[in-house]
């Protein structure tokens, strides 16, 4: 359970978060939507501790996340940003090798290579392994990044916008295995999503973010309707049903 | 197993070491192997450090472009250096012993360097222009403040400063050179513990705080580490603006990998080499003593332009 109460964070004179209060249930995943500059990066880094939050509290299965120390903290949570630049030369495998360094230290084992090999096969990477990062595309990179994440094998798994630059199969095949990790491994998976069909198809909770504030939030087939959408974005949104699936339309 | 390229490296190494000690050997042998050793060991010192912390900095940066020299660490080391002979005087300061003069400017060179440069990287690593900028702007006050305390000194304490103002292979102190190396064998061994984690490090700040690394304590470490490197080596010979930069570019073309255990010896290597080949080749060839820096700089500051116009700046 990660706990957010009364959060908020100011950059400079612009209050980016105001007074968040959230409950983030285990075991399941979590979609935070939310229009541009809604603050939806931002949380992730205040609750993935990248920036200390400066009112207000985090807790990770009631341990405040101040006191929470780096290693111990990346055991237990996983976190693809969503402008990741890594400004080192690296191969892919290289690089998904290091979500087993909070494990490994830097000595890995059989078994950690096992688990980079699987993580490499799950997202489809095992042929470009040997590729450098600068010199594959810009989804490839992306997966490589939650290859990464996945390798780390934790219990919290935070995602930023993972499906920017994915083609059609790699989002349906990630979303997919986020889906089985929670709900086959125990996992808790947190992922900001800007494809609202992806949102209402795969996730069990839905945060919306806007302003800074929580606009709603609550089981998925709750909280995803025409009604609140439209008021979210600001645009016609409408929540519609075919066939037993409910999918949204907004595009004309 | 080492790898192969390195033992080309050790191997290239241990032939100019040989070359340099014994071409051209005649005379009073064993007083003219004594000086030689002592200016190989000095070049070996120095290189070392340039090429260890070049690397270490460009880790830490983020970038292969920018340099401890170029970023004005060893102008400031200068700056430091004149300023205790310009608060102590400069007969005071030439009584000191030689090992505590050392420890005692390195001390200050790494506060110096910590409080400037940690707060530059907390606020600009991600912005290569504006490092560059701060660099070059940081390296010209240092050294115009070094020029202006130098002429406020009594001109006869200035010709104790004076002599470290420009890079020089020719005279090696010898009690400065066993301070130095005990520092570098110390520092050494620091960083050679430190290896995996420098790998993750090199991933920047927030892929590197998400797999658990307390970044900014490592961050600060090095850059006490990197501090003392380029104390060693300014103490030495002086100030060498690019050849870190041609050092550590030839140490990535070569090894082509992102792992410090490979990097950070070849790059130690590479300097070795180059200031050994380098200095044997302009005494005993060309009877001239004083070159070598010249020409370092000037093939460095070719290298350096031509990363900047081809904009290989990563
Ligand atoms: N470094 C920064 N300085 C000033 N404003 C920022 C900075 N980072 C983000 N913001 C502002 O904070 C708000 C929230 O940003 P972000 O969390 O990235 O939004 P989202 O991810 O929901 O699109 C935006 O209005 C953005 O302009
Ligand atoms: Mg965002």
């Amino acid at each position: 359970m990660i706990s957010v109460n009364g959060l908020s964070h100011t950059i400079g004179p612009a209050k980016i978060l105001d007074d968040i209060n959230l409950q983030i249930a285990p075991g399941g995943v979590t979609a935070l939507i939310g229009p541009n500059g809604a603050g939806k990066s931002t949380l992730l880094s205040v609750v993935s501790r990248q920036v200390p939050a400066q009112s207000g509290e985090v807790s990770l299965d009631g341990a405040d996340m101040k006191r929470i120390d780096h290693a111990a903290l990346a055991l237990r949570m996983a976190v693809v940003a969503q402008d990741v630049g890594v400004a080192s030369r690296l191969r892919i495998r290289d690089l998904v090798g290091f979500g087993r360094w909070p494990h490994a230290k830097g000595k890995p084992s059989p078994k950690d290579a096992d688990i980079v090999a699987q993580a490499l096969a799950q997202f489809d990477l095992t042929a470009l392994a040997d590729r450098f990062l600068d010199e594959v595309s810009g989804g490839q990179r992306q997966r490589a990044f939650v290859a990464m994440a996945y390798a780390q094998d934790t219990d919290w798994l935070l995602l930023d916008e993972p499906l920017n630059n994915l083609d059609l199969r790699h989002a349906r095949r990630l979303m997919s295995e986020l889906r089985n990790l929670a709900q086959n491994a125990g996992k808790s998976i947190l992922i900001v999503l800007h494809d609202l069909n992806y949102a209402i198809s795969w996730a069990d909770h839905i945060i919306a973010l806007k302003d800074g504030r929580v606009a709603f939030a609550g089981e998925t087939q709750d909280v995803m309707t025409s009604r609140t959408l439209s008021a979210l974005y600001e645009t016609d949104v409408s929540v519609m049903a075919k066939d037993g699936k409910t999918f949204v339309w907004h595009h004309n | 197993m080492p790898d192969r390229r390195l033992l080309f490296l050790a191997g290239l190494f241990a032939v100019s070491c040989g070359l340099y000690l014994l071409w051209g050997l005649q005379g009073r042998i064993w007083f003219i192997l004594e000086l030689r050793g002592i200016k190989l060991a000095g070049l070996c010192v120095v290189g070392a450090a340039i090429g260890i912390a070049t690397v270490l900095f460009q880790t830490l940066s983020g970038n292969r472009i920018l340099t401890p020299a170029i970023m004005g660490f060893d102008a400031l080391f200068l700056l430091m250096q004149t300023s205790v002979v310009f608060f102590l005087g400069g007969f005071n300061y030439a009584g000191l012993p030689g090992p505590f003069l050392f420890a005692m400017n390195t001390v200050v060179m790494v506060c110096a360097a910590v409080l400037l440069f940690g707060a530059l990287f907390r606020r600009s690593r991600n912005d290569i222009q504006l490092m560059i900028l701060v660099g070059v702007i940081f390296g010209l006050l240092f050294r115009s403040l070094t020029g202006f305390m130098q002429r406020l000194i009594d001109p006869s304490e200035f010709a104790i400063v004076q002599g470290t103002m420009f890079a020089s292979f020719g005279g090696i102190n010898r009690t400065e050179l066993i301070a130095a190396s005990i520092l570098l064998g110390m520092l050494s061994i620091w960083v050679w513990r430190q290896l995996p984690l420098l790998d993750v490090m090199a991933l920047g700040r927030g892929p590197a705080r998400h797999l658990g690394v307390d970044y900014d304590r490592h961050q600060f470490q090095l850059l006490c580490a990197i501090a003392a490197f380029v104390a060693i080596s300014t103490a030495l010979v002086g100030p060498i603006t690019f050849l870190g930069l041609l050092v550590s570019a030839l140490a990535h073309a070569l090894m082509r990998t992102h792992r410090h255990v490979h990097l950070l010896p070849a790059a130690a290597l590479i300097a070795i080499i180059i200031l050994v080949l380098g200095q044997g080749a302009f005494e005993r060839l060309m009877r001239l003593q004083s070159t070598l820096a010249v020409v370092i700089e000037f093939v460095g500051g070719l290298l350096f332009l031509v990363l900047l116009a081809k904009g290989k700046i990563r």
